[in-house]
This record gives C-alpha cells, structure tokens and sequence, in this order.
C-alpha cells in the first residue's frame, strides 16, 4: 500500500514525458515546415506575379511574358519614369564602382592583414578593433557620416580654392572602399592564420631577401584567400544601397539606387518582373563566384 | 634571429600604414566630424553652425523618444522571433543525417539571401498590401470582407526585419548545434532527466556561445534598420533610421540627424558591450 504513490507519480511524470516528446517532436517538424514557406513564399510570388496578365498582385489570372517585354521595348506605364536604357546605364555605373573600389580595398585589406599577422607595434589592439568597427556598426551611421564628412571637405576646399567638388563616382568609391577594407582583411587573416610560418621562413634561410619571399611563398599561399575577399568585396559594392544613396552624385545612380527608386513607386509587374531578373542575375553571380572558390579551396 | 624579427615588425608596421591611414580619414574622422556636428546648431538649409547646443540631444529623448524606444523595441522583438524560429531551424538542420540533406536544407536558407536587400524587402509589399496577394487569398476563401490592414504598420516592419535577417540567427546557432556531441544528452537521460531538463541544463547552455552570436548579429542591423522600415512600415512603423534619412533631405537638420545617430551608435556599442561581455562570461565557465 504504501509503495503505491511513488509508482503513480512516476507512471504520471512518464506518461507527461512521452508527451512531451511526442509534442517537440511534431514542433521540431512543423517549425522547418513554417520557416522555409516564410522565407521562399515572398521570392516565389513575387516570381509568379511577374508573369500574371493582371496587374494586380491580389489574383493570379493567366501567363503572360508581357511584363517582360515591356522592359525590354521600354515599354512602361504611364506614370513611371522607367526606361531600359537608364537602368542599364545604372548597371554600369555599379560594375564600375564596384571595380574600382574592390580593386582599392582589395590590395589595402590585405596589406594590413600581412601588417597585422607580422608587425607588432603599439596601438596594435586599438587597430584591431578599428578594422572590426565598420562591420558592425549601422550602415545608415556610416552614410551620413560620410555625406557630412564630404561635405565638410567640399565646401572648405570652396573656400579655400574657389573650385566647388560636387559628389560623384569619386565619393562612392572611398565609401565602398571603406566599409570593404574589414571584409577583405578578415579573410585574407583568416587564410594567413592557416599558413605555416616555417615556410617563409625557410626561404629566409636560402637567402631570398623579403620581397622575393613574399612573391615566391607568402603571396602564393594567401591568393585563395585574397580572391575570395575580392568576390566578397564585389558582391558587398555591387549591393549595396544605403552608404550609396547617401554618397552619390547626379548622374553616379548605381543599379541599387534606381531599383529603390521603382520601388518606391508602386508595385507594377514590370517592378516585380524586373526584380526576378536581378534575383536570377544575383544568384548566378553569387553561384559562378561560390564554384571557383571551391575550386580553388580543392586545389589547395 | 632577432635582426630578421626586428626587420619584419617593421615591415609589419609599414604594411599597416596606408590601409590605417586610410581608415582614419574615411572612417574615423567622419565619426569625429558627426559627434562635433550634433551638438552645433542649424542654419538655413539645414546646415550646421555655430554657436554649439545640446538642443538636438534633448530632442532626440524628449519628442523623439518614442521613435527611439520604438527602433529598440522592435529590433528585441525582431532578435526574439528570429530566435524562437531559428534555433529550432538551425538545429533541425544540423541534425539531418544525410549530409547532403544537411547541406540543401541549409542552401534553402542561405539561397533567398543572395537576392538584393531593397528586392526581398519590396516582395513583402506585394504579400501585404491592402490589394497584396495574403489580402487577395483570404478575400476569396471568404474569411474576411474588408482587406487586413497590414502594410504601413508596425506589423509589417517586425515581419521585414525577422525575413532580413533570419539567416543572421541560424547560421551561427547551426555552427554551434553541429559540434554539439549528442552523448551528453544520452548521459544527461541515463542520470535521470527528461527531454525538457535536458534541453534546458545540457543542450542550451553549450549551444549559447551561438545564440548569443545570432541575437548580437540580428539586433544590430535591426536597431539602425532603414530600408525595411521606409519600404514598409510608412509613418506609423517608422524607426530611427528614417528619422536620421530625414534630417538629410531638403528641410532637413543635419545636427539632428547627427545626434540621432550618435545615440543610435551608442545603443550599437551598448549591445556590442553586453554581448562581448555575456560572451566572455560563457567561455569563463
């Protein structure tokens, strides 16, 4: 008898423990379930009302490719000021800019990811945390101090020359630049972390004076490294909106800026047929990009 | 030896010049300039003059708090949903036995990322309009009769931010479910304790360095949010962000706009602080 009311609390902690399972189990199926519709549901309407005969987003009422040769007969509803000829002109303007600037802070991230890995001077750790800086802190934060900065430096030089500098690819440059610089630098000394010093060091021993080491051994070993920072600056130039918007110039309108600019209008199926033409673009960029850092990460 | 180091932290210190000066021109004295403009005064266009004021400051927490506290608390609630979503995502994933199946199911959560920021964002306008494609579908089930009002709220901004930056919380949250040893779950069920005490004594507090990873990454571009908020939350979801963008147009304010966002980094830096320090306490123990 007195045994009883142990085995029931037991059998009652069992049978709400077999629920409890039975329950996680079902919710560690259904949140998968729930989250992937919520993070490809948007992608795929947007995709499927690109192609509706309607104009309206709210039913879908047949296939249609119209949308898509609208944009390419330039060819759009009245009130938007639309025109192929513009956007390909924005696209242009962001292949350049993402050029350059990457070509810039590629070669300055990774000279101060070797000055960080080799040289110890003070004021080392303060650095560290400056190169950590522009990752995290807001990207509006670092536009408008970049506009105000700009402006400051402009209307000095007014006054001090005469000659007025107005914003332009030159701005958006140093911005991109700067926001880059963290990116590259953290991958290339993630890759320097990996690299055997002994190696350079052996060189050293066979008499080859620093610069040839660096060209024979240390650059070599890095290169994957410095290539995918690359890429990684590209992509982040390429897509960027809000440090642009706040740094360009009449006429500098990168492929981003002009998108929000549609956007900003209303939701017109050539909107959103133009918006799947990018998200195909993106993701074969990105794709493309993803294929040859594996292949260089194999070959090494 | 000590010739060759001494020549290489040389050419160490050599190397890091430019790409230091750089950052100092183009970074930290942009910073300096909008500390020292926030607290001067506007001139006509929305300049900055003298004489110097903490005006802009008592604007940003006096009329200005709400937006304030509203940006604070709506990347918490951003941070919170990503988390009570993702944690249970990142360790679906990570415990998928098939590699391959462990690498598509975590493609699927990577791959809508790649699509442009302004692009993901403007596909929930379509979704959540009064005329959107949500309103469209419940019409014609006959649930409702009058369209949801869900674009232009607060709603649709918490939606859009949770959508930006889910992959923010799963990715490290998965990194740290995957070295997970699940031993220790079956140790902690031959000691006594049920799947719950488990979890919560075993499993979370060696899968934290993760989360607390995923709340800094996803609370930190959601406070100083712009985009999200300007393509979806109209007047009634505007943040902090638009509020600075704002202050940059034709009758703007460029010393408000720069206070704002002076405390719009110093609630960064606060968050940052906290996170690195509740970091260091988890690796302490």
């Amino acid at each position: 008898m007195a045994t009883n009311p142990p085995i029931l609390i037991n059998e009652h902690a069992m049978r709400r423990n077999r629920l409890v399972r039975r329950l996680g189990g079902i919710g560690l199926w259904l949140n998968p379930v729930f989250s992937y519709f919520f993070l490809w549901a948007p992608i795929l309407v947007l995709v499927l009302f690109s192609f509706n005969q309607s104009k309206s987003v709210s039913s879908f009422t047949g296939f249609t490719t119209r949308w898509y040769s609208n944009i390419l007969n330039n060819v759009m509803g009245a009130e938007s000021a639309f025109s192929t000829e513009l956007m390909l002109n924005a696209f242009r303007n962001s292949l350049f800019v993402g050029t350059v600037a990457t070509a810039i802070a590629t070669v300055l991230g990774t000279l101060i990811a070797l000055g960080m890995a080799r040289g110890t001077f003070p004021g080392k750790r303060w650095l560290d945390g400056l190169l950590f800086l522009p990752v995290v802190i807001p990207e509006i934060t670092q536009a408008i101090s970049l506009a105000i900065f700009f402006k400051v430096v402009f209307d000095w030089f007014d006054l001090m020359s005469g000659q007025r500098i107005f914003p332009g690819f030159h701005t958006i440059i140093a911005a991109h630049v700067t926001f880059n610089i963290s990116y590259v630098a953290i991958v290339v000394r993630a890759r320097l972390a990996d690299m055997n010093p002994q190696l350079e060091e052996a060189a050293n021993d066979l008499g080859a004076n620093p610069w040839r080491t660096f060209w024979r051994i240390t650059f070599p070993l890095i290169l994957p490294g410095v290539i995918s920072g690359a890429l990684l600056a590209f992509t982040l130039s390429l897509d960027d909106f809000v440090i642009t918007f706040f740094t360009s110039g009449v006429g500098t309108t990168t492929l981003p800026v002009f998108v929000y600019g549609l956007l900003k209008l209303t939701v017109t199926p050539e909107v959103n047929a133009i918006s799947t033409i990018m998200m195909l673009l993106s993701t074969l960029l990105i794709g493309i990009s993803l294929a040859l850092q594996g292949r260089n990460a194999s070959r090494t | 030896m000590s010739e060759r180091i001494r020549s290489m932290r040389r050419n160490g210190t050599f190397l890091a010049l430019p790409t230091t000066l750089w950052l100092l021109v183009f970074f930290v004295l942009p910073l300096v300039i909008v500390l020292v403009v926030s607290f001067m005064s506007r001139g006509r266009g929305g300049v900055a003059i003298m004489p110097l004021t903490i005006g802009h400051y008592q604007r940003t927490f006096g009329i200005f708090s709400i937006i304030l506290w509203r940006s604070i608390g709506l990347a918490a609630m951003t941070t919170v949903v990503c988390l009570l979503a993702g944690y249970p995502l990142a360790f679906f994933i990570s415990t998928r036995r098939s590699r391959l199946f462990q690498q598509i199911t975590l493609f699927l959560v990577i791959l809508p990322f790649w699509t442009n920021f302004l692009i993901r964002t403007y596909a929930w306008r379509i979704l959540l309009g009064d005329e959107g494609a949500i309103n469209g579908v419940l019409i014609s089930l006959g649930l409702i009769s009058e369209p949801l009002k869900m674009l232009n709220t607060q709603f649709a901004v918490l939606v859009g931010l949770v959508y930006g930056f889910l992959p923010f919380m799963v990715l490290p949250i998965y990194a740290s479910v995957e070295r997970f040893n699940f031993r220790y779950v079956d140790a902690a069920h031959d000691l006594g304790a049920n799947d719950v005490r488990a979890f919560v004594r075993v499993v979370l507090p060696l899968t934290l360095p993760g989360v607390l990873a995923g709340c800094a990454l996803v609370f930190i571009p959601s406070v100083g949010a712009f985009v999200t908020p300007d393509l979806l939350g109209g007047t009634k979801g505007l943040m902090i962000g638009n509020l600075i963008n704002n202050q940059f147009g034709g009758s703007g304010n460029m010393p408000l706009g720069s206070a704002l966002s002076i405390v719009m980094m110093a609630v960064v830096m606060l968050s940052l602080v906290i996170y690195l320090l509740a970091n260091r306490r988890e690796r302490g123990t």
